[in-house]
């Protein structure tokens, strides 16, 4: 098995076009094979940092580097291969079966003008086998609900058989029973040497899952390492502005809003 | 629900592709014979094996004007679906992005000022409906807000206002006793010009573009996700997008420059072929194809057949397709029931 490569940023800076930088020099090394929670307030910057990992956006300085080669020099074919995606609420407009949508993360694997062969098909029965999501595959996905939508997602995504793999806000909209589907899939993933960052906005969802914790603010990494030394009354409190009390209950942390 | 498995989906598909080419052999071959010589409806085998005049008309005018809407169907229908997944909206037509109103604009000014010599014609239509696409390409990149998608929508748009204000400059210009009435019946479509020349002009233009469609169908999947999304399985998203439009507008344009504006089929035989083969392109695009191929050539031979004088495609063609929208909009979970 290939290890996961390391990913590091290394004074990375990005602006949208006549705007504000997003991503304010921003520096951070990811453990392989691990899983990295990125935590902030709303236009932290966290999408835009999870789009630079990516490589859909450039940095105007700055690398993102993977075992120290950076991402520029990959071309899209073997960074497609090496990165997957699970984007925030993607919106489809097209009727896709389950399987249909699945196939189309074999796409890395595939040349232009090619279809889909059987072994393709036979990488994205697994993936509806690893998520238990098998007895949906022929549905349409726009008739899901949002927990089986977002497992159709992921195993798109792990069709391509990523050694990093972004997420954005992959629970926002779920449940608590879909959300600890969808966090074990990740802590499986990570024992199966993938390298996985998701971004959050409950640091419950990090504590569950996360091994390390990055915290963002306007563009910039305000403090990142393991969960139990980041995920502190005080940074927290910094972080989003308001008193945050974190304690510990049955040997974890607990996060508690201000009363 | 019965349980399908994927392979057996994958056959059921092939296996209506198939059968949809030889519907579309028979459908050619039956329309060879019909039409209003010697009388109308149908002309009987023993005539065309034996009669000079027969076969002439047969190979000189039927034939041609046959494959000129076979290829106008499948242009049209692969544009079509084309557009409507990278836009990532079904109800987008080809005519989208100034073509259709670019090639009017440019049989009008040869109608006005070349004297209406079909050569002409078809050459300028097919120079305006390029003219048209360069434009909104053009035009799409001084818009400084918004996606590529939106830029491109919003200046297709303004293209087609600016030649049709053009068009509408020419047809008051024009005269109402000969040139205006040229100008509408080749803006409501028709193949009855279609010649030979036309054919062998069009075919490789039109065979190169589809074939390139043809071959980035999965591709075309992958398209139709979002910016990151695509980028992240791999896909030069931008320039692959320009890369299927422009293939898909070429033909259009070609195809347009002899046939006029034929409306409708872009829009209705993508929707139609979903309904058979669902959204992945890899069968609904090959569906699309043939399934606008068939409805053209339906449509043609009663353009030509259903009363002495020829009726103009695009009326044939709005009416039916029109029908067929309300039937399908209608049939809501047609595709669902014939899971069940």
């Amino acid at each position: 098995m290939i290890d996961a490569p390391k990913l590091t940023l290394s004074n990375v800076e990005f602006c949208y076009a006549q705007g504000a930088a997003v991503l304010n020099s921003l520096s951070l090394d990811i453990v392989p094979a691990s899983i990295t929670a990125v935590l902030g307030p709303n236009g932290a910057g966290k999408t835009t940092l999870l789009n630079t990992v990516l490589g859909f956006l450039k940095p105007q300085s700055g690398a993102v580097l993977l075992d120290g080669v950076n991402i520029s020099q990959y071309s899209r074919s073997q960074l497609s291969r090496l990165i997957g995606l699970v984007p925030q609420a993607e919106h489809i407009p097209f009727n896709f079966t389950v399987l249909e949508y699945i196939l189309l993360g074999r796409t890395p694997y595939m040349g232009i003008f090619s279809m889909p062969q059987e072994k393709d098909h036979q990488a994205a029965e697994s993936m509806l086998d690893l998520l238990h999501i098998a007895h949906i595959k022929q549905r349409p996905i726009t008739e899901l609900s949002g927990g089986e939508q977002q497992l159709v997602l992921l195993a798109r995504a792990l069709a391509q058989q990523p050694k990093i793999l972004l997420l954005d806000e992959p629970t926002t909209h779920l449940d608590l029973g879909n959300t600890v589907v969808i966090l074990n899939a990740l802590k499986d993933l990570a024992r199966r040497n993938v390298t996985v960052i998701f971004t959050t906005h409950d640091p419950q969802v990090a504590i569950y899952c996360a091994d390390q914790v990055v915290l963002m603010k306007q563009g910039h990494v305000l403090s990142a390492g393991r969960l139990q030394e980041i995920l502190t009354s005080a940074q927290l409190s910094r972080l989003y502005g308001v008193q945050i009390s974190v304690q510990q209950v049955a040997g974890r942390p607990v996060v508690l809003l201000p009363r | 629900m019965i349980f399908i498995f994927p392979g057996e989906v994958r056959l059921k598909n092939n296996r209506l592709l198939v059968l949809l080419v030889f519907v579309l052999l028979a459908v050619f071959c039956a329309a060879i014979f019909i039409g209003r010589y010697p009388k109308p409806y149908w002309m009987p085998l023993n005539l065309l094996l034996h009669e000079s005049l027969a076969q002439k008309l047969v190979f000189s005018l039927r034939i041609p004007r046959l494959l000129m809407a076979m290829l106008l169907g499948m242009s049209l229908a692969a544009c079509g679906q084309v557009l409507q997944m990278l836009f990532r909206n079904p109800i987008v037509e080809p005519g989208f992005l100034g073509v259709s109103q670019g090639a009017a604009f440019g049989a009008s000014f040869a109608i006005l000022f070349l004297g209406a010599s079909l050569l002409h014609v078809e050459i300028f239509a097919a120079l305006f409906a390029l003219l048209g696409l360069a434009l909104s390409f053009a035009i799409a990149r001084l818009v400084k807000f918004g996606g590529w998608i939106l830029r491109l929508v919003l200046s297709g748009i303004v293209v087609s206002a600016i030649m049709s204000s053009g068009l509408g400059i020419l047809k008051y210009l024009a005269d109402p006793l000969t040139q205006l009435q040229e100008i509408t019946f080749w803006l409501l479509g028709g193949l009855w010009s279609a010649t030979w020349t036309d054919v062998l002009f069009i075919l490789p233009v039109v065979a190169l573009c589809l074939t390139a469609v043809f071959l980035m169908r999965w591709r075309l999947n992958v398209l139709s996700l979002s910016d990151a999304t695509a980028f992240s399985l791999g896909t030069a998203a931008n320039r692959e997008r320009v890369f299927l439009l422009v293939c898909a507008v070429i033909a259009v344009a070609a195809v347009t420059s002899v046939s006029g504006i034929v409306n409708w089929v872009g829009l209705i035989v993508p929707h139609v072929s979903r309904r058979i083969f669902g959204s992945n392109a890899q069968f609904s695009l090959p569906g699309a194809m043939l399934i606008g191929a068939i409805f053209s050539i339906l449509c043609d031979v009663i353009a030509r057949t259903l009363l002495a004088g020829e009726i103009p495609l695009g009326i044939i063609t709005s009416f039916l397709g029109a029908l067929i929208f309300i039937i399908l909009m209608s049939r809501q979970n047609l595709k669902a029931a014939s899971h069940d």
